[in-house]
């Protein structure tokens, strides 16, 4: 007797140790005995250092109260940051001034929400407002003027003297690295040279060395009585610094656009700047933006330096408040919370840049 | 009269403005111009303000007795009375250069194995490495700095309480201690055999190389070079009958002497440039290993090569070829970083003479200048090694 079976035999579900859960952990950590061991003991590593981390900063950390006294825990002392909040985040900005700053926030986040997202599809007019008329409001608004009352550089600190020290430099950082680049790609040799000097004698140096540059040898530079304040002094410092590095990045994109491009915008009449603006930049921008925000997030990082020369941004008000008598013995927390907050904007920054990346990308990539 | 490829007549020729080579030249005499009055201008105004200052102008401070105590001194002397300007930048230009040289060594390291981990299948493994990396590329050096100097390494006991480890090493908040090592008459010899040792070891390896690619023969390089290393001084300290001694740190009550120490400012320097430099490593490293398409392990392995090999003969020399340009600018970058010493103290170019020095003789501009004319040139050494090495690796095309 023949058994031939004529119905195809009805599929089995994939093995149990290999799907779900428990495939997932038999293939991406328990795969063989080295495998094993190497979980167990970053599993250990880990447990240690978030028990640690998190009994730090949360569980046996202090909230409440106004003074020293009050951080009985033996965990961090989160009041020393509570309680100099306002000097941390505004410096010696007048507290009833501060409201000026919140304003230029929200502005500001309106404004880059506008150009940074896909809300709106014309991106026209709220750049025309984020880089033309925000940055005007701004200096009056911090500054005073039209009724506000003044508020000197000197009062300025925390981490508003940081955002604005940071956008401040690429704001001016943007366009004279791009006329850089154009200078280092140039046929002119002459052009092209002061523009390669220039990159490379401030790349080859640390930013350091600029800033005491700008602060010790700029007014040795400049006739008897025209004086900058600290901050411009800063200002023109961390510019020129970001603007070669912007100036190597644009130069990049540049370089990506094949040369077909000039040609076929000069065969059709465009001259040097026409053709430089309509065609060969926009698409050289577009392809260098992850970079160029990659250097923004140097930047940022970057404005801490300023604690040398003597501005009181956020980690030199934190540090000067480490040192604060009433508040001895809390440089981690210090230094913790500093940490902490560049980490937030820098990671979104560079998440941001990966996010533009993809969505950048679509159509040529494979 | 000439006529063109074009059919056009020369004779009416355009006007100079549009000539574009015409314009070419006027633009780069207006360069020049500009430059130049730029210059003239700056250099004016500095003259005029440094007769008012009474700041002396040249070079002369360097010959100067600078006065001042320097905190960390290697392989010089150095008197505060007696010693120079010129003294404390030689001093400073050391310091510099141990503490890059150092953490470009560590940096190396860490960058290494944590883009090595990132790349692993093991799921928790690479997502320790991914924290590594994404909180320490986010963080500004300078408070890493910070953090590790005033947080960690100023926190520690005092000499008293000690933390020891063994009977001769030990950590307070003034360095980590070590028993320093005494050379006695013939300790020459020891260093001598190191050297042939080291020489011997090149060569060996340059003859393994040869034998193999005309023989096919393997020869143990790695093992031997290991051997020669350790074992030739070894063999001459105890044939000259170990011409040196030991001194250990002596803890007083509140002091400590004799010994070798690493000071808190230079490990917190060394440490943090590291492991903020090694991050960014980390991530060249995995996109290095990352180009390499992976039809280049599954060939090898389809050869039989073991996956350790693997990697050291097949995917590492190809990765090599995109880490290395990435890479030279991260020890340009950890060179240049090095110079926030000063904010911790330690003593390195900047602090002690873009700093100390500047502020004491008020010469900025000469100042400046060096210390800008160093980091120049310590630049342009790196990155020409780093090319040459580069030029050694790289894909030999037609």
């Amino acid at each position: 007797m023949a058994i031939v079976k004529t119905e195809r035999h009805p599929e089995l579900p994939p093995p149990v140790s290999q799907t779900g859960v428990i495939g997932w952990l038999r293939q991406n950590l328990f795969s063989n005995w080295w495998n094993t061991i190497l979980t167990l003991v970053s599993l250990y590593v880990v447990w240690e250092a978030m028990s640690a981390l998190i009994g730090y900063t949360i569980i046996n950390a202090n909230f409440a109260g106004t003074t020293r006294e009050d951080c009985t825990g033996t965990g961090a002392c989160w009041v020393f940051i509570k309680a100099r909040f306002g000097q941390n985040m505004y410096g010696f900005y007048p507290e009833a001034e501060r409201w000026r700053i919140n304003v230029g926030y929200v502005l500001g986040a309106v404004g880059l929400f506008l150009v940074l997202s896909d809300v709106i599809k014309d991106k026209k007019w709220p750049a025309v407002f984020l880089f033309v008329v925000y940055p005007i409001l701004c200096y009056f608004l911090f500054y005073g003027g039209f009724g506000l009352p003044k508020v000197e550089t000197s009062e300025w600190g925390g981490l508003f003297l940081t955002l604005v020290l940071a956008s401040v430099s690429i704001f001016v950082a943007l366009p004279l690295g791009i006329v850089l680049a154009l200078g280092r790609r140039s046929d002119m040799p002459v052009v092209r040279m002061v523009c390669v000097g220039f990159i490379e004698l401030i790349r080859g140096v640390p930013l350091i060395t600029v800033l005491f540059m700008a602060s010790v040898m700029l007014p040795l530079f400049l006739p008897e009585g025209m004086n900058f304040d600290k901050l411009i002094r800063a200002l023109v410092g961390m510019s020129l610094f970001s603007a070669a590095y912007m100036a190597e990045v644009i130069r990049g994109g540049l370089q990506a656009i094949p040369k077909g491009q000039m040609e076929a915008a000069k065969s059709l009449g465009l001259g040097y700047w026409q053709a430089m603006g309509l065609i060969i930049l926009p698409q050289a921008l577009k392809i260098s933006i992850p970079a160029i925000v990659n250097t923004f997030i140097g930047l940022f990082k970057d404005t801490t330096l300023v604690i040398i020369i003597g501005l009181l941004d956020l980690l030199s008000v934190i540090k000067s408040g480490t040192t604060d008598k009433n508040w001895l013995g809390l440089a981690t927390e210090g230094y913790v919370f500093v940490a902490a907050v560049f980490w937030v904007f820098c990671f979104g920054m560079s998440r941001y840049s990966i996010w533009l990346e993809n969505k950048l990308h679509t159509g040529h990539k494979r | 009269m000439a006529v063109d490829a074009l059919g056009r007549q020369g004779g009416d020729k355009v006007s100079l403005w549009r000539d574009p080579k015409a314009r070419a030249v006027f633009f780069q005499i207006l360069v020049i111009t500009l430059f130049l009055a730029f210059v003239f201008y700056v250099g004016n105004n500095t003259v005029e303000n440094l007769e008012k200052r009474g700041i002396a102008s040249g070079f002369g401070f360097l010959s100067e007795p600078a006065g001042f105590g320097i905190g960390i001194v290697l392989l010089l002397d150095y008197n505060a009375q007696t010693s120079t300007h010129g003294d404390v930048l030689l001093i400073g230009i050391i310091n510099t250069v141990v503490v890059s040289l150092s953490g470009i060594v560590l940096a190396t390291i860490f960058g290494f194995v944590f883009g090595v981990l990132r790349l692993s299948k093991n799921w928790i493994v690479n997502k320790i490495a991914a924290v590594y990396i994404e909180v320490m590329r986010n963080i500004p050096l300078l408070v890493q700095l910070l953090f590790w100097y005033f947080a960690v390494l100023s926190v520690l006991p005092t000499v008293r309480d000690s933390i020891k480890i063994g009977e001769n090493v030990a950590i307070n908040n003034r360095g980590i201690y070590f028993p320093s090592v005494i050379p006695e008459a013939g300790f020459m010899v020891i260093v001598v055999a190191l050297v042939v040792a080291i020489a011997g070891a090149v060569f060996l390896t340059r003859w393994a190389h040869k034998r193999q690619d005309k023989t096919g023969q393997a020869f143990p390089v790695f093992w031997s070079c290991v051997g020669l290393i350790i074992g030739l001084p070894v063999l001459a300290a105890l044939v000259t009958g170990m011409p040196f001694s030991f001194e250990t740190p002596n803890l007083g009550r509140f002091n400590i002497s004799g010994g070798w120490v690493l000071e808190p400012e230079f490990l917190a320097l060394w440490l943090g440039l590291s492991i903020y430099t090694g991050a960014f490593i980390a991530e060249i490293v995995r996109g290095g290993i990352n180009s390499v398409s992976h039809g280049q392990t599954e060939a090898a392995h389809s050869l039989g090569i073991r996956p350790g090999l693997t990697m050291r003969l097949v995917i590492l020399p190809q990765a090599l070829r995109v880490i290395v340009p990435p890479l030279t600018s991260q020890y340009l970058n950890l060179t240049k970083n090095s110079s926030l010493a000063t904010a911790i103290g330690y003593a390195d170019l900047t602090a002690i003479f873009a700093g100390t020095t500047l502020n004491q003789t008020g010469q900025a501009i000469e100042v400046i200048a060096i210390t800008m004319a160093f980091y120049l040139g310590i630049s342009l050494l790196i990155s020409m090694f780093m090319n040459w090495y580069n030029r050694r690796i790289a894909l030999v095309e037609r």
